[in-house]
């Protein structure tokens, strides 16, 4: 009994954790302002930069050393989705494009980026129409050593590649610098109020890109940790879903505050998953079980916006761009 | 003179594209100093002074801290000489506590220390005798906290040079006693003040000195002491004009709307209206006045149909039938159709009046879309409407089909005010109608409420301005959180008498 208990528990960190990099990049995002919808194809191109940075190193050389193996695809996938987020940002904060637009723009073209990259590279190089990283995916794997031997307490606790915890040390990170540091104040000043954070001597400019670039590298780790870790190194088209919508569920449902995303990742992670530890499921039943987290955001929006205290909401200038000119 | 001025402008120019906005502005102002900037709307006060604060950069001039010359290229470098501007519309994060709005933008690294900051804000305004809780949020505070913090946050940073821009717009008077009380502490601390406005009582009885702009054009400089209200009236508009509203006598006094006991709350459950009551009679002018957020607007708009009530109920008596009409949770559009001639103008008029991106014409039909027969619209009447209004009214406008949006907020609120006039209402309901009009469009505002009144219409006016109201309106009812705290014959009353109605929260009867 406990060992399952200690593997339902396993399943859902492990699908919460690319949940927990995407919000946490989301949020950060969205605290200077930026609704990035891009969010889903940027994990996608997180993904597809790290297996190519991979798949290129573990071609070039016998001998692979273990660093280079997990710090090549690390590099590639922030460069990768890094890119995307300064595309985003160049879009919506210098030419100021309806965010909305780019942003669902940007997913789709990430997701057929990921897929056209995935796909021929497959079909170019790989053995039976898939190219399996398997060096890289057992560094990016590999779990504290004594793990397996404290039982369910290591399955819970233990059993994780390091980008499960980076993952959990991000939000924690991300929330001290927003809640306490002047940094953090300012950002949320950017993302509430331009016109007053700019009146009071900030660069909103620089915010607004700063903050998009990174939580966009952050929520690309999100893909990338999904193909090293989750699936083992084995790239499949379209095989990360709709994850990254997901992600921007856990944004509202944590009502844009990392710490409480780390608990709610996790809660998103097992609602994804509990059809499979439910016995005797009908496909289509699945597939309503699969609903759950969505029922859960909808239930946590309706309960927020009933007790309508102004902490809970979004900040206040999401969504629009900024001009200081404008009257 | 021989003192260096504290900060000084020479020839200063600026253009927003075509429009010239400011046009070789040269005024000084002194240590220890007020200096009162007056203008009518849209005269470039505020951009000059957004200049200054670095929000806008001039085209033109140079700008003279201490006798020596200096570039102000944003609110930062404004800061770093000294310079503090207080905006109209405050600038400050409504979720941030007064504290963490005060620190904002501040340059040390790191933590934030808030505990020591909030003990400096107390320092602050203990010196000045401010009276504000550093821990309170900003959307928790009412308008004049939030511009204490607003005085607070520029006094923090060291300011020298404060620039208030209309500041008592949205005070009661005695807020702006305290204020002004405020201000002059700081003038003695030998802070330099400038203080823009459009309220010449203000200007005579707080500054030392008065610049005048008249359409982004220096007229002049004078010592308070040694002018009067009809010298810079006449510097401001250019010409003489007399600021007297005539009011005529009521005439035909007959009961037209009777607000009977109603009450409404928000969604969270506070009360918005508590137990009010009046009547509002054809051919006067029923004023209300109260602080911003009283109930002013949730009254209205109870009327107009807009908010529903828990309980109450409002009766419209009809002048050709004699038919008494409920009102209460009908929408609009049923008042309508049963033959109430309603006509209201809220104070958001680009938000509940009028659609700022639709044309003149378009706007005109709004009210009157209902009427075409075929599916196509009708619109060769709007259209002859709007070239009416546009010149009876003397709106400045390129054409009928310009978006309203573009228009200046004087010409918006003659176009809404024209709309509503033109349906002949028998009830007329108008909130803040002058906000931010200049002079000349306020007194003609005035001029067609008083007519409404002399053909018979029961007209509500929201005011915020006692002088106009005092001089407007025949009664005045006075609103405190929700409740009707007395109403009292405008003929009779005084200024100092309604100030004290608006901050009393027991209800008092004092029926003139």
């Amino acid at each position: 009994m406990l060992e399952t208990l200690a593997l339902v528990i396993q399943r859902a960190v492990v699908q919460g954790i690319p949940l927990l990099y995407g919000s946490t990049g989301e949020i950060i995002t969205e605290k200077s302002g930026n609704l990035n919808l891009g969010i889903p194809g940027i994990m996608y191109v997180g993904g597809i930069s790290g297996v190519i940075g991979a798949f290129f190193y573990e071609r070039s050389t016998e001998n692979p050393s273990s660093v280079l193996l997990v710090l090549i695809p690390l590099l590639a996938s922030l460069l990768g989705s890094g890119l995307m987020a300064l595309i985003y940002s160049f879009l919506t904060i210098t030419l100021r494009a309806n965010q909305n637009v780019t942003g669902l723009t940007l997913t789709i073209f990430g997701t057929g980026f990921g897929n056209f990259f995935g796909g021929s590279m497959a079909q170019l190089f790989g053995e039976g129409g898939s190219i399996a990283l398997t060096k890289t995916s057992l560094a990016f794997q590999t779990s504290l050593p004594f793990a397996e031997k404290l039982g369910a307490v290591g399955t819970i606790f233990f059993s994780y590649g390091f980008l499960a915890y980076l993952a959990i040390i991000i939000a924690l990170v991300a929330s001290y610098v927003l809640k306490k540091t002047r940094v953090g104040l300012q950002l949320r000043a950017v993302g509430e109020n331009p016109a007053t954070a700019d009146a009071a001597g900030i660069n909103v400019t620089r915010y607004k890109y700063a903050a998009t670039i990174i939580g966009g590298a952050i929520a690309g780790l999100g893909g990338l940790y999904f193909v090293m870790d989750y699936t083992s190194g084995v790239w499949t088209n379209g095989g990360f879903g709709d994850r990254g919508w997901l992600a921007i569920a856990l944004v509202i449902f944590a009502l844009w505050k990392p710490n409480v995303s780390i608990l709610g990742s996790i809660l998103f992670g097992g609602l994804y998953v509990i059809y499979l530890f439910i016995p005797n499921l009908a496909r289509s039943t699945q597939e309503l079980f699969k609903m759950l987290p969505y029922v859960v955001t909808i239930i946590v929006l309706i309960v927020v916006s009933m007790r309508k205290k102004r902490e809970y909401q979004p900040p206040e200038h999401l969504g629009l761009s900024y001009f200081r000119e404008e009257r | 003179m021989s003192e260096t001025p504290a900060l000084e402008l020479r020839h200063i120019s600026k253009r927003f594209g075509s429009v010239i906005a400011n046009h070789d502005v040269s005024m000084s102002v002194r240590k220890g100093e007020i200096l009162s900037v007056l203008g009518e709307n849209g005269s470039g006060k505020t951009t000059l002074m957004n200049m200054i604060a670095g929000i806008y950069y001039p085209d033109d001039g140079q700008i003279l801290i201490n006798g020596s010359e200096v570039v102000i290229r944003s609110p930062k470098d404004a800061y770093e000489h000294k310079i503090g501007m207080i905006h109209q519309h405050f600038k400050l994060v409504e979720v941030f506590t007064a504290t963490e709005n005060i620190v904002l933008g501040l340059r040390d690294k790191g933590r934030i220390d808030l505990k020591k900051a909030a003990e400096n804000i107390r320092e602050i305004s203990g010196k000045y005798g401010f009276d504000i809780d550093p821990d309170k949020k900003i959307y928790q505070m009412s308008v004049s906290e939030k511009q204490t913090v607003e005085i607070i946050k520029v006094l923090y940073r060291g300011a020298d040079i404060l620039i208030l821009d209309e500041p008592t717009a949205v005070l009661t008077p005695q807020e702006t006693q305290k204020l002004f009380a405020v201000l002059r502490r700081m003038r003695d601390d030998g802070k330099a003040i400038i203080i823009i406005t459009h309220k010449l009582h203000e200007v005579l009885s707080l500054s030392d000195r008065v610049s005048v702009l008249r359409k982004g054009e220096h007229i002049a400089t004078v010592v308070t002491a040694e002018t009067s209200e009809s010298a810079l009236t006449e510097m401001m508009v250019g010409k003489k004009i007399s600021l007297n509203i005539n009011r005529s006598e009521p005439k035909n006094l007959t009961e037209r709307l009777m607000v009977k006991n109603i009450n409404c709350s928000s969604r969270e459950g506070v009360k918005l209206l508590d137990n009010v009551s009046f009547t509002a009679r054809s051919g006067e002018i029923l004023g209300i006045a109260g602080i911003a957020g009283s109930g002013q607007r949730e009254l209205l708009e109870s009327i107009a149909g807009l908010q529903h009530l828990d309980s109450g109920e409002i009766l419209y008596l009809d002048p050709k039938t004699g038919k008494e009409e409920n009102l209460r949770d009908k929408t609009p559009l049923q008042i309508r159709e049963m033959g109430v001639r309603l006509s209201f103008v809220p104070e958001d008029r680009l938000g509940m009046g009028l659609v700022g991106n639709m044309d003149i014409a378009d706007n005109m039909m709004l009210r009157s879309y209902r009427r075409g027969k075929s599916i196509f619209l009708e619109k060769k009447q709007p259209r002859t409407l709007a070239e009416e209004i546009i010149k009876q009214l003397e709106v400045v406008t390129p054409g009928v089909s310009t978006p309203v949006r573009r228009l200046s907020g004087g010409n918006v609120q003659k176009v809404l005010v024209g709309r509503e006039i033109a349906s002949s209402p028998s009830v007329l309901m108008a909130a803040y109608p002058v906000r931010g009009l200049d002079i000349n469009s306020s007194y003609l505002i005035y001029k067609l409420l008083n007519e409404q009144k002399e053909n018979g219409v029961a007209v509500i006016f929201v005011g915020e301005d006692l002088d106009v109201l005092l001089e407007l309106c025949d009664r005045i009812m006075v609103i405190g959180s929700g409740k009707i705290t007395g109403i009292v014959d405008a003929r009779g009353a005084t200024k100092e008498e309604i100030g004290l109605l608006m901050t009393k929260t027991e209800g008092g009867e004092m029926y003139a």
